[in-house]
């Protein structure tokens, strides 16, 4: 097929690359920001450019749901934490662990597992931009028809998930005597 | 090309004068309903340029960093806050026979997704400022959008649903006059849900000036804080006419052909002029009722109307 060498990109594909270099910039200083609130700003630059990419890809309804989902509540939540707990202007570098070597070598490995996979699954697909491949009737179908086994396996995860968290956040034996509260 | 130039700067211009109107309009309703008469010098009529005054006042000022403050974050967050409002303007139909900015597959989702994003500018302001009275601000405003949220979505999910689409042209061309009785619920519910992501009265909490001075604001002086303020105009603007198009029918009414942009503008009016009508009409709610509220009203209510539409759907279907 013409246009679809490596070396002649589209517009698409040199898009496709500064919006991921941009991503991975942003995930780095994330990671190695000092300024805890930073950190998470970082992230949301790191996330929406991974909307940008589902959005490049015609996923358009996946890139909505990223950023409702990621920059909407997960970023949110995580400086409501932040700001909770501690989070002072200027670096804390108290924040830092002696786990650096152990998370690089877990990152090392799931990013390995997951080139593997993905270059494995797909090798020298081509898709087809022109034609949307992520409209919400698409990924409707496919989630509910195909992948519906592992929808409700999801389902049921995201559950046990929130009892846990309520069953933590109960703290027994700091119960007024009656137990009643 | 020229085609998409022209939507984008009607979307432009009306992003620039819809949230002027409704400041002004604010102005002279809260102050008709308290028995005074509002601005009445700038501009001759009925004090109509007050808030251009405003704003050449405003671009005057210094516009000041504290010097706690975290430079970046702080002159950062008013854009951050504002333009997701420019940006969900493009989405929103004002007539028939794709009058809209742009029309998505997933209009629901883009409109609701981008205005969650806004309230990242209110916690960096509160944040950045390096004043309790702001982070206090900053962390209430992350707890009212984390509650609110979820309403404010199943409710747009029910309208969804009915639609059988998630394109908002789409939910407009399945429109019947009975979807406003049916979706009635959904439709206090999301008007409410908005009004508390737009932290306006009695939702107001988070800037409550008697508690916390201005909330996340509180460090802000001249155009920085002029944004703020406009942000929080465009969203007043953004909500009546999401609520309008979702659940009282956008550009439907009689001649609709031709006055369609006539009866969207009327409703987003009307109801902004219910958001303002509720900052003089209800005192302000203590934060944890505003929690309660949420948790124990909204979410239950939007669930109802979900089953209440999914098993219409089911019936007639």
């Amino acid at each position: 097929m013409t246009g679809r060498e490596l070396l002649s990109p589209s517009g698409q594909d040199v898009v496709f690359v500064l919006v991921g270099l941009v991503t991975l910039g942003a995930a780095v200083l994330c990671v190695t920001s000092r300024h805890l609130v930073h950190a998470a700003l970082w992230l949301v630059v790191a996330l929406g450019g991974i909307a940008v990419h589902y959005l490049l890809l015609t996923a358009e309804f996946v890139a909505w749901v990223q950023v409702l989902i990621y920059l909407g509540s997960v970023v949110v939540l995580v400086l409501f934490g932040l700001m909770l707990t501690r989070a002072p202007i200027g670096p804390s570098p108290e924040a830092d662990s002696r786990n650096r070597p152990v998370a690089l070598v877990v990152a090392l490995a799931a990013a390995g597992v997951l080139v593997t996979l993905l270059v494995d699954a797909f090798r020298t697909t081509w898709i087809d931009l022109d034609t949307p491949h992520g409209t919400s009737r698409q990924v409707g179908d496919g989630l509910f028809r195909a992948w519906v086994l592992p929808f409700e396996a999801l389902s049921v995860l995201l559950l046990a998930a929130l009892v846990g968290a309520i069953v933590l956040s109960r703290r027994p034996g700091k119960r007024p005597e009656g137990g009643e509260r | 090309m020229t085609d998409l130039l022209l939507r984008l700067g009607c979307v432009l211009a009306a992003f620039l004068v819809l949230p002027l109107l409704v400041g002004q309009a604010e102005h002279k309703v809260m102050a008709h309903m308290q028995g005074r008469l509002g601005p009445m010098q700038a501009g001759g009529f009925h004090g109509w340029a007050q808030l251009v005054a405003d704003g050449v006042k405003f671009a005057q000022k210094e516009d000041i960093v504290p010097a706690a403050a975290d430079r970046r974050v702080f002159r950062l967050a008013p854009a951050v806050a504002l333009l997701p409002y420019l940006v969900v303007l493009v989405a929103i139909p004002l007539g028939p026979d794709e009058l809209v900015g742009q029309s998505l597959d997933a209009g629901i989702f883009f409109v609701l997704a981008v205005l969650g994003v806004g309230v990242l500018g209110s916690l960096m302001a509160g944040w950045a400022s390096a004043n309790k009275y702001a982070l206090l601000g900053a962390l209430r405003t992350a707890a009212q959008l984390m509650a609110y949220e979820l309403p404010l979505l199943l409710a747009a999910a029910s309208v969804a649903m009915a639609a059988g689409t998630l394109s908002l042209p789409g939910v407009l061309d399945a429109f019947h006059w009975w979807w406003v009785p049916w979706q009635l619920v959904g439709a206090a519910v999301f008007f409410t849900a908005g009004l508390a992501e737009l932290q306006r009265p009695p939702f107001d909490a988070p800037i409550a000036p008697e508690e916390i001075i201005f909330g996340a604001y509180t460090e802000y002086s001249g155009l920085r804080f002029a944004l703020f303020l406009l942000a929080e105009y465009a969203g007043i603007v953004v909500l009546s006419a999401l609520t309008a198009v979702l659940f009282l029918g956008g550009w439907h009414g009689p001649a609709a052909g031709r006055l369609g942009w006539l009866w969207m503008l009327l409703k987003t009016g009307a109801l902004s002029f219910a958001v303002i009508w509720a900052r003089v009409a209800w005192p302000r709610l203590r934060a944890d009722q505003i929690q309660r509220f949420a948790w124990t009203a909204l979410v239950p209510l939007a669930l109802a109307q979900i089953a209440l539409t999914g098993t219409l759907r089911v019936v007639t279907a």
